[in-house]
């Protein structure tokens, strides 16, 4: 309650008058649900009634929007005036992939142009698949109490960018890129940071492909007492790395760059000792990087494994046995990426040590169809044996059973995430050759808390029925080159009541299969279905049927219209109608 | 053809040896003869009849998307990415070479770029078909980012690897010059674990292209390694960030162009030059591998029109 109201009082005449129901029950509601931070939770109170759909728009500080398009900005921000943290995804996932052409949206210009009106007290943003342009950058930093910048799998600016922010944001605590494609317009941004103590606490720029003059960022570090967080690129050798692990001991989180020298050193030289800055970071949990390995130099970070919860090595080269000399020190391991030179043998040895492991990705050296992968059902059967905590697993490989899918479901009851890809398209059990029908079904089966599956090898309806019929926490679904006909899809479209993101390639589902999910559409973020046998007619049905959904369809070729096949069916709902900024090769039925 | 095919790839291999995780464009067609390295449900899957319907149409039940089909081949096209030594305009091996005839690969590489071009799929798909394997776009479903990364690295082959595929290539190239066993010599030097490697980055720019990139020339044994990698990165760079602002046309025109991949022998639309330490601009490919290592401090990716008058081969084209 609030303490400046004044206790209702009874009059003489004994008439009681209580101050107005609705202006206690915001009140009260305030401070209530200021305690709710999940946004399902929040999403949940909102529709209780308007007073309580008012109230929690107004102490609803983070702002999520999970399909840039689903909500134009000045709705969201115009319902949300307070918020302090915003959070906008835009391109679907496939996009990744160069399955979608350049220029199809996700611009954050429009985005920014209205918080430079009604979001002028933003502190944190983070945008994900994502057009940023610099000048949408050179906005945001004029926005005097902005601290923190996460951007994901964006493209659109450059350096020049990053040193407007650098120089403009007097508070920036994090900024952190991650996987972005980001221009070299030779800018030396890091020379951009104000002079002084920074409170920088996070600073992630290993996929900025572009030399930084090393002077600078050393005093950068030299001056950032409060950071944490440091992800070095490529262009930072190992002798540079040295200086700065022996500034910056209380890293929690550091990206080694290129872990290689810059220099041919030769066989007498005077080499730091690395393993004693290692040593010296007595916090460092996380550990990454290692973009031009020399195995040489692995035993130098013996020291901090034994504290180490995640480790990234899937831009490293290394084999079985040089993975084996670092992990057995690894026991608290609960995140490790790793690329799959390390073969099953190497999954092995994780498999002996790592017994808290929740997630695991490996990654291919060779991501071809027809390379010959050397991690197999054999890894990952090790694995599940091994690693009874498993969470998420994202697996390439080439050879896979259905034996090994099924003890994996059976062994890891704990899993919520399950990728696996079989490189070759259409690929059987290795042993049996029968399709991975009962491995995947295991899957859905099995684990009773899966959220998320990826499909891969040869797979029939069998499946989708499987999956359909036990997948019934499953959120997001990608499927690619399976399926026998339409009864795939409709399994899954009628079974999966909790399906949030679907996306497929290549598969055989068409119109009909379509038309089953029209009670499914607005309940979902998006459906996304290239190169499979929809009609523009069966789209042009949909959208008829379900106005608040957008329905696009994406053509890689603008003249030849032969047939009436649709390349790419992207199809989301929206509370704003279709876009205003669609380009020429997507058509919005 | 398929015999031709079949050669090109195997002394492709060598230059192929570093070709890493590129999926959307590695030389991968393999013809029967060939198929002898995969396991046996690859090759059944690839290189035989039921290929060729893997080829055309989108997935291998009920006969795919439709009849016609339509195979979503790698945005630069599954063909003769990888230039091998035979390429080499020092070779003079174009006459002799009867692998591939020119205007027929760069037909089948145009006509194969990125679904998402105007490109002519008819022709494309059916020479996917026959050669068996095709790259299709997106897949495997790895992020642009990582690929171009695991190209960068200087990735140490296996040492009995690396010496069998330029043993085969010299068994199938009757003339081997300087070129060739310089390129041999730097392999050697870059397979050995452990030592750590010389950085050579030289910048490099594309006609056209307003965005240059950078390029370690030490990660290279060989021009061809060297193409192929300019290659994935200009039309990677095409496909998420060149076609902003110069239109889609212009995107395809370098995506053919490239994709055609005749940087090294001169018959496409772009050539691929270097300023050496005197400052001039010269054709790369006519000096040996480690004498161009030595003396290139950049390098462009030129019209072929602006490039005349650069070296003997334009004047004895001209």
């Amino acid at each position: 309650m609030r303490e400046d109201r004044p206790p209702p009082t009874p009059s003489r005449g004994g008439a009681y008058s209580p101050p107005p129901p609705d202006q206690v029950l915001e009140n009260v509601l305030e401070h209530v649900l200021q305690f709710l931070t999940f946004r399902r939770d929040r999403n949940a109170a909102a529709l209780v009634c308007r007073s309580w759909h008012r109230a929690e728009a107004l102490t609803r500080l983070e702002l999520f929007i999970g399909n840039c398009y689903a909500v134009a900005p000045r709705r969201a921000m115009e319902r949300f005036r307070r918020a302090t943290a915003v959070t906008i995804k835009g391109k679907p996932r496939f996009a990744d992939f160069n399955l979608m052409p350049p220029d199809w949206g996700a611009n954050f210009t429009p985005w920014v142009t209205f918080m430079a009106q009604c979001y002028r007290a933003l502190e944190k943003l983070c945008l994900k698949r994502m057009f940023v342009t610099d000048e949408d950058l050179e906005l945001l930093a004029s926005f005097p109490s902005f601290r923190e910048l996460v951007l994901i799998c964006c493209d659109g600016f450059g350096t020049s960018g990053l040193a407007v922010v650098a120089s403009k944001c007097r508070k920036l605590r994090v900024l952190d890129l991650i996987e972005d494609e980001v221009t070299d317009d030779e800018i030396d941004w890091i020379s951009c940071f104000p002079e002084g103590e920074t409170c920088l606490e996070s600073l992630i720029f290993d996929c900025v492909e572009c030399p930084i003059y090393f002077e600078a960022l050393e005093r950068l570090v030299a001056r950032s007492p409060s950071l944490k967080k440091l992800k070095l690129n490529r262009y930072v050798s190992i002798v540079q790395l040295y200086r700065l692990m022996i500034r910056a001991p209380q890293l929690t989180h550091l990206g080694t760059g290129s872990f290689s020298p810059s220099e041919i050193v030769a066989q007498g030289d005077q080499e730091p000792d690395y393993s004693s800055a290692f040593d010296a970071c007595r916090s460092l949990v996380c550990l990454s990087g290692f973009r031009e390995i020399v195995p040489d130099y692995l035993p130098a970070i013996y020291p901090v494994c034994a504290n180490l919860t995640s480790l990234n090595f899937s831009y490293a080269n290394i084999s079985a046995e040089q993975l084996r000399s670092v992990i057995r020190y690894c026991h608290k391991l609960q995140i490790f990426w790793v690329l799959d030179t390390v073969c099953d043998a190497g999954l092995q040895a994780v498999a002996a040590t790592c017994k808290d492991l929740r997630e695991l990705r490996v990654f291919p050296i060779d991501a071809r169809e027809d390379s010959e992968a050397p991690v197999s059902d054999v890894g990952l059967l090790a694995i599940s044996e091994g690693c009874r905590k498993l969470q998420s697993i994202l697996y390439f490989c080439q050879r896979m059973t259905n034996a090994a899918v099924i003890a994996m479901s059976e062994n890891c009851p704990e899993l919520v995430v399950f990728r696996l890809c079989i490189m070759g398209r259409h690929l059987p059990d290795h042993v049996t050759r029968e399709p991975m029908d009962e491995g995947f079904g295991a899957i859905v089966k099995n684990c009773k808390k899966l959220t998320r599956l990826a499909t891969s090898g040869l797979l029939t309806d069998r499946a989708f029925s499987y999956i359909g019929q036990y997948g019934k926490l499953v959120r997001t679904l990608s499927v690619a080159f399976a399926g026998d006909s339409d009864t795939g899809l409709k399994y899954v479209l009628e079974g999966c009541p909790r399906l949030q993101k679907l996306e497929i390639r290549d598969s055989p589902f068409g119109d009909s299969a379509l038309r089953t999910g029209l009670h499914r559409y607005y309940n979902m973020r998006f459906l996304w279905m290239s190169s499979c046998r929809l009609t523009r007619r069966g789209c042009k049905e949909i959208a008829q049927q379900m106005p608040h959904l957008v329905v696009e369809m994406i053509n890689g070729e603008e003249e030849e219209v032969k047939d009436d096949y649709v390349d790419t069916l992207y199809m989301y709902r929206s509370l704003d109608g279709p876009r205003a900024d669609a380009p020429s090769f997507v058509t919005i039925l | 053809m398929e015999a031709d095919l079949g050669l090109l790839t195997a002394s492709g291999g060598g230059g192929g040896a570093s070709s890493g995780g590129s999926a959307s464009g590695s030389i991968s067609m393999l013809s029967k003869e060939d198929n002898r390295g995969l396991t046996s449900e690859e090759s059944s899957s690839y290189a035989d009849e039921s290929g060729l319907e893997l080829g055309l149409g989108l997935s291998l039940r009920g006969g795919g998307g439709r009849g016609g089909g339509r195979c979503k081949s790698a945005v630069w096209g599954p063909y003769a990415r990888i230039l091998t030594a035979k390429d080499l305009p020092s070779m003079g091996l174009k006459s002799s070479s009867d692998h591939k005839s020119p205007s027929s690969l760069s037909s089948s590489s145009s006509s194969s770029s990125s679904s998402m071009t105007k490109a002519n799929f008819s022709s494309g798909t059916k020479r996917a078909a026959d050669s068996g394997v095709s790259q299709v776009v997106g897949w495997p479903p790895i992020r642009a980012y990582r690929m171009n990364s695991l190209v960068n690295q200087s990735k140490s082959p296996p040492r009995d690897e690396l010496h069998s595929t330029f043993e085969r290539s010299k068994t199938k190239n009757e003339v081997i010059d300087l070129t060739n066993s310089g390129c041999n010599k730097n392999c050697n030097n870059v397979e050995r674990k452990g030592q750590p490697k010389t950085s050579l980055f030289v910048k490099v720019n594309m006609d056209g292209f307003p965005i240059g990139r950078k390029v370690d020339l030490s990660a290279h044994a060989c021009y061809e390694t060297l193409a192929k990698t300019l290659e994935d990165m200009f039309c990677k760079a095409t496909t998420t960030i060149g076609a902003r602002g110069s239109g889609m046309e212009e995107h395809d025109v370098m995506a053919e162009a490239i994709g055609s991949s005749k940087l090294l022998d001169g018959s496409s639309e772009f050539v691929l030059t270097y300023e050496d330490k005197d400052g001039d601009w010269m054709l790369v490919g006519d000096v040996p591998w480690g004498m161009f290592l030595n003396s290139a401090k950049r390098l462009r990716i030129m019209r072929t029109s602006e490039a005349k008058g650069l070296g003997p081969r334009f004047q004895q084209r001209d």
